[in-house]
């Protein structure tokens, strides 16, 4: 059968959309590796950061702590949460609405907002100064909601049935809940963690004002610290290091794509299980 | 013993689950009780409607008018380009694409989504700007640029949501149209879009959340020029940028009319906030 003109112009746009979308994906990630590859040299993960080699060794150090302590923070509070909203509140409790309100605010809040709030808060009212802490708990609060929603999602996928069979065989909530319901709910809790390491590992604005942009290796939880996307901004900023941003931005497109490829991994788990 | 257990970890649970709540109004009193005095200091409407921002000048003026539109044009641009792009985009994903394929392309767009601001960011100082001003001249570092990028920017969310609210309309819908003699495109574009239209309005208008909040990608492309727009090759400030640039050196007042900026982009995401959530409230 032969399509109308108007149904083939359809299939036109939705087909060039497409194209213009991945293309420009596959373009953005092919340009950065051609440009910044070549200069993946040693002398950028010298240990020590001189502004010679420019190293971004020390900022991925100082990622990875700042990950690690976020998620500290951030996962056993949005668990938590979870736990209570999915096992102990009472359905069209006025507490839980709110609860669920503040979380999609907190989701919607842009990263500035939550920089300018660590900076009032954490760096100036509690003086702790810029800090990885202070950069760390004003992420941590950023990730909250994600962290949140996923794990509800993963503990409500998880069947009544085993519930019942576990309260059945005379365990307490308590247990049934750390036993029974979070062992099958995990997959879905680790996709959410997943995403929310994504996010630190991207974030900038949030870090500028609380973590601060010192290009060393943190001696303490409050010396302050660059991670790897701030100082690729700072790097880009002063126009000298081009060449060296490139190598920066393969590095942090590489640990992107590995986060996707766990986060894929992890959902399939999910769906099998 | 174990009745003594249940009940701490209860309330362990309980106060986690306060956490938000504490947290929005650590967030909100905060900002406001920094920045409010700072509004009542220079006049609300001398403030929010003020052309000038020259807080280096004797006096000092502070009106971010020229702000609030630089961060309003260069959303209305990247929805005018990622928009119409995003939602076709899911329109293929959702109704076009072959299986095999999908299985390749949903990710993609996750890793889209994935990207960091600041390489977003670097791509366009590196590659969109000398773009711009080859093609338009200038110095390239302009409202188009910042719109071409955040359009960029914006289309993992714009498609993800979208595409949910058509896979959401009931298949009927379609098959309906089919049986009335529509074309497979027809009846996508004429009976399941229409019906998955307040899905695709919420992307739109998460879309735009994400543009205003953008911060370091427009400040690396933006210009950040704190002037009234001049013409859409020319740079301009946007809120987010305005608090970035200066916050580092900035004292008294002049420290203080940028948190009050913040506040005022504050107000902004939960005016859009609150309509995204009425919207998916009546897809519900």
């Amino acid at each position: 059968m032969k399509k109308d003109p108007l149904s083939l112009f359809f299939a036109f746009l939705v087909l060039t959309a497409a194209v213009v979308t991945f293309g420009v994906l596959i373009f953005l990630i092919g340009y950065i590796l051609v440009r910044g590859v070549p200069h993946l040299t040693p002398s950028l993960f010298a240990f020590k950061y001189t502004s010679e080699n420019v190293s971004l060794f020390p900022a991925i150090i100082t990622t990875v702590i700042m990950t690690l302590l976020s998620l500290l923070i951030a996962v056993p509070l949005g668990l938590f949460t979870a736990i209570y909203l999915v096992g102990y509140a009472k359905k069209g409790n006025k507490l839980v609405e709110l609860i669920r309100l503040t979380a999609e605010t907190l989701a919607g809040i842009p990263s500035i907002v939550y920089g300018l709030f660590g900076l009032l808060f954490f760096v100036t009212y509690l003086n702790w100064g810029f800090s990885i802490l202070a950069g760390a708990v004003t992420l941590s609060i950023m990730i909250l909601p994600l962290i949140m929603r996923t794990s509800e999602e993963a503990l409500k996928s998880v069947s009544d049935s085993l519930r019942e069979a576990s309260f059945g065989l005379g365990a307490g909530r308590l247990r049934t809940v750390f036993a029974v319901v979070l062992p099958v709910a995990v997959p879905g809790i680790l996709a959410g963690i997943i995403l929310a390491v994504g996010r630190i590992v991207g974030e900038t604005a949030a870090l500028l004002y609380t973590a601060g942009t010192v290009a060393k290796v943190p001696e303490s939880l409050l010396s302050s610290g660059r991670t790897l996307s701030l100082h690729m901004y700072v790097l880009s900023g002063e126009g000298l290091y081009t060449n060296q941003a490139y190598a920066t931005a393969v590095v942090l497109l590489i640990v992107v794509l590995l986060i996707n490829i766990l986060s894929v991994y992890a959902a399939k788990k999910l769906t099998k299980g | 013993m174990k009745q003594y257990k249940e009940t701490i970890m209860k309330g362990i649970f309980f106060t986690a689950a306060l956490t938000s709540i504490l947290a929005v109004l650590l967030i909100c009193i905060f900002l406001f009780a920094n920045g409010i005095p700072a509004i009542s200091k220079i006049g609300f409407f001398d403030f929010l409607l003020g052309r000038q921002w020259s807080p280096n000048d004797v006096p000092a003026t502070f009106g971010i008018f020229p702000m609030i539109l630089g961060s309003i044009y260069i959303t209305g641009g990247a929805i005018i380009i990622g928009v119409p792009i995003g939602i076709l985009t899911a329109i293929y994903m959702a109704r076009f694409c072959p299986k095999g394929l999908y299985r390749i392309l949903k990710p993609a767009v996750e890793l889209l989504a994935g990207i960091p601001s600041v390489v977003y960011g670097f791509f366009g100082l590196v590659l969109i700007v000398p773009l711009v001003r080859s093609v338009f001249g200038g110095s390239g570092s302009s409202i188009l640029t910042a719109s071409i990028l955040l359009g960029i920017m914006i289309l993992p969310t714009i498609i993800g949501v979208s595409e949910s609210a058509i896979r959401a309309v009931p298949e009927h819908y379609y098959e309906g149209a089919l049986a009335l003699g529509a074309s497979h495109e027809r009846s996508v574009f004429f009976a399941v879009l229409p019906a998955a239209k307040s899905g695709v309005l919420a992307a739109v208008v998460l879309g735009i959340g994400r543009a205003i909040g953008e911060t370091m990608a427009v400040i690396m492309v933006a210009g950040n020029q704190a002037r009234m727009p001049a013409g859409i090759l020319k740079g301009i400030r946007t809120l987010t940028s305005n608090i970035v640039l200066e916050m580092g050196y900035a004292a008294e007042l002049h420290r203080e009319a940028l948190i009050a900026t913040g506040v005022v982009l504050f107000v902004f995401i939960l005016l859009i906030n609150l309509s995204f959530s009425a919207l998916t409230r009546r897809v519900r």
